[in-house]
């Protein structure tokens, strides 16, 4: 029987991210389509939050507490405790071939997790996954080039590591909440660890939003905003959506909005039920970042912008007039 | 100071011709081909760090033969040498194969530092920055908004993209460091680094070079595999609102109020 172990990934405040729910819900549904198992695992230096609320998506969960962690990047040590667990014979049938699978998001933390376990534990990995199901074996879909082809891919041998793009599903919790076991850090002995890194300092930005990536609704804005205060009304906007605010890179480039909000090739891919693009003429740069946002709303004075091909509304006009009184409507709307 | 950046020749996204052959590998015939974007501001913080303290950048990549043609262009920018790792029995590597061919290369040259891309414009995945950090043993600090290396004291400091701002990480060197665009706008080679190029060194290695084995690596040992690819699914057409703005705010919100997204 397979086995899909959860990755959780903790938040600094020590809840789980909500994206390890999401994956949780996964790994769930490839449990019941095999008669295998999901469980969780959780490595922090104090696990139990993130850990309990990680079981309330999966019947087991264990957390290992590795007080070692704390002052330290996360990934590393992480990443050798999920090994740890994960690498004996999980499957249980004695022979030791392992036929696990390691699922994680495919956010910064998780591709970090993702690139050290895959050279500790030689499993091949399938990154950024759009959708999975079991057929036979773990089906895996994703994008190609930005998006432009879906790839349907499998693992070669058993096992394998995959990381799942936000949104992907909705999570689900369990009706009762599943077990956590707790276990210490396994130890390997120390010159065998990889090595640690010292966080010196953690240092909050002003400004700093809830990650677009998980987003169900994204107002972003172009070079046709203008600039910072151009921004507020996007700003606005995405409040009023209850969304976050993205950007194109040109927007970013011009220092009107941290990159941590750019949306595009060398930026984040994002896939929201709404994507309300002000300003933005639609390069293949950027809309490789949002082309498959499930609606895409457009304004923009170009109505022979390229975003006018892949729209599926395009208001031609001022996006400041426009945006103001789509901010009317939507407030007389909720009253 | 010695730092190799990972680069790779991608097909070019803005020609959108990108897809794959009847094997399900990528087509390289089909597409020009331009070094991955997210490397090239990895190059540009590397020729930066060396104009400050001195030393040199070497290019590493692997590619089929005329990925050489693509690292002239990151020579031009001015990196002093490249590394083209080739081999016929590397087509259809998967990840596993690429960072454990990658951390062979490396082990075969001396660093201080070795910086990697966010990710590649054709796979996404970006884990092969880590996976060769685990290969080597060597600190790995991703996602660098700033990185300042001391080259006196053997260290290096790099600002970490958090959610909530940024990490300050350091470590002693030899480390990886992962780079994000946040590091500084790629420079256009000069016309004198595009004439200087064309005389650098390339240093072709084959997998019997590093000591490996054509079987265990590349396309005969994947560990992945692509079954099948299609275009995604085609948008619907496009509904083009013109008029007052208050006929186009009523437009977005019926189409919103009818998707149920408000």
């Amino acid at each position: 029987m397979p086995r899909f172990w959860v990755a959780g990934e903790p938040n600094a405040d020590g809840s789980i991210s909500k994206l390890s729910t999401e994956v949780a819900t996964v790994a769930r549904s490839l449990a019941a389509a095999t008669g295998g198992e999901a469980a969780g695992i959780v490595v922090a230096p104090e696990p139990g939050r993130a850990a309990a609320e990680l079981a309330e998506f999966l019947p087991r969960v264990v957390a290992v507490a590795d007080p070692g962690i704390a002052g330290h990047a996360w990934s590393t040590p992480a990443a050798e405790g999920v090994a740890a667990l994960t690498g004996a014979d999980v499957d249980g049938d004695g022979d030791g071939d392992g036929d696990s699978y390691i699922l994680l998001g495919a956010g910064p933390d998780g591709r970090d997790l993702a690139g050290t376990l895959a050279a500790l534990t030689g499993l091949g990995v399938l990154a950024n996954a759009t959708a999975v199901r079991w057929d036979g074996r773990l089906v895996v879909e994703m994008g190609a080039f930005g998006g432009k082809l879906v790839t349907s891919s499998g693992f070669a041998g058993a096992g394998g590591i995959v990381t799942i793009r936000p949104n992907m599903v909705t999570a689900e919790p369990l009706p009762t909440p599943g077990v956590v076991e707790q276990r210490g850090p396994a130890s390997p002995a120390a010159n065998e660890s990889l090595p640690r890194v010292t966080i010196v300092d953690s240092v909050a930005e002003a400004g700093a939003a809830a990650p677009i990536e998980e987003a169900r609704v994204i107002v972003a804005g172009g070079r046709g905003v203008g600039g910072p205060d151009g921004f507020e009304l996007v700003g606005e906007l995405a409040t009023e959506l209850g969304g976050a605010v993205g950007a194109t890179r040109a927007a970013v480039d011009s220092g009107w909005i941290p990159y941590s909000q750019q949306i595009g090739q060398t930026g984040k891919i994002v896939k929201p039920a709404l994507y309300l693009a002000l300003g933005i003429s639609g390069a293949i740069q950027h809309k490789v970042g949002m082309q498959t946002a499930e609606t895409i709303v457009a304004v923009n004075r170009d109505p022979d912008a390229p975003i006018a091909e892949f729209a599926d509304l395009l208001v031609v006009g001022d996006l400041f007039d426009v945006g103001r009184a789509l901010l009317v409507a939507l407030r007389e709307r909720t009253g | 100071m010695h730092i190799v950046v990972l680069t790779k020749p991608v097909p070019d996204p803005a020609a959108a011709a990108e897809r794959l052959g009847p094997d399900n590998r990528l087509d390289r015939a089909a597409s020009p081909t331009v070094v991955n974007g997210n490397d090239e501001y990895a190059l540009e913080a590397a020729l930066k760090l060396v104009e400050a303290h001195g030393g040199e950048v070497t290019l590493l990549t692997m590619a089929p033969p005329n990925g050489a043609d693509t690292m002239r262009k990151a020579l031009a920018m001015g990196a002093t040498r490249g590394v083209l790792v080739t081999d016929p029995a590397l087509a259809g590597s998967c990840v596993r194969s690429t960072d454990e061919v990658l951390a062979a290369a490396l082990r075969e040259l001396s660093f201080d530092l070795v910086f990697s891309g966010f990710d590649t414009s054709d796979g996404n995945a970006g884990v092969v920055g880590a996976a060769i950090a685990a290969r080597l043993r060597l600190p790995y600090l991703s996602n660098a908004a700033k990185i300042e290396p001391d080259p006196a004291a053997g260290r290096v400091r790099v600002h970490r993209i958090t959610p909530t701002g940024y990490d300050v990480l350091e470590a002693p060197m030899p480390a990886l460091v992962v780079c994000t665009q946040v590091l500084g706008e790629p420079r256009y080679p000069s016309l004198k680094g595009i004439m200087s190029a064309r005389s650098k060194e390339i240093v072709s290695r084959s997998l019997a070079d590093l000591g490996l084995d054509a079987g265990a690596v590349g396309g005969a040992a994947a560990t992945t595999e692509v079954l099948d690819s299609r275009k995604p699914p085609a948008r619907g057409a496009t509904t083009v609102v013109r008029g007052s703005a208050e006929e186009g705010a009523e437009a977005i919100v019926s189409l919103l109020a009818s998707r149920r997204l408000i």
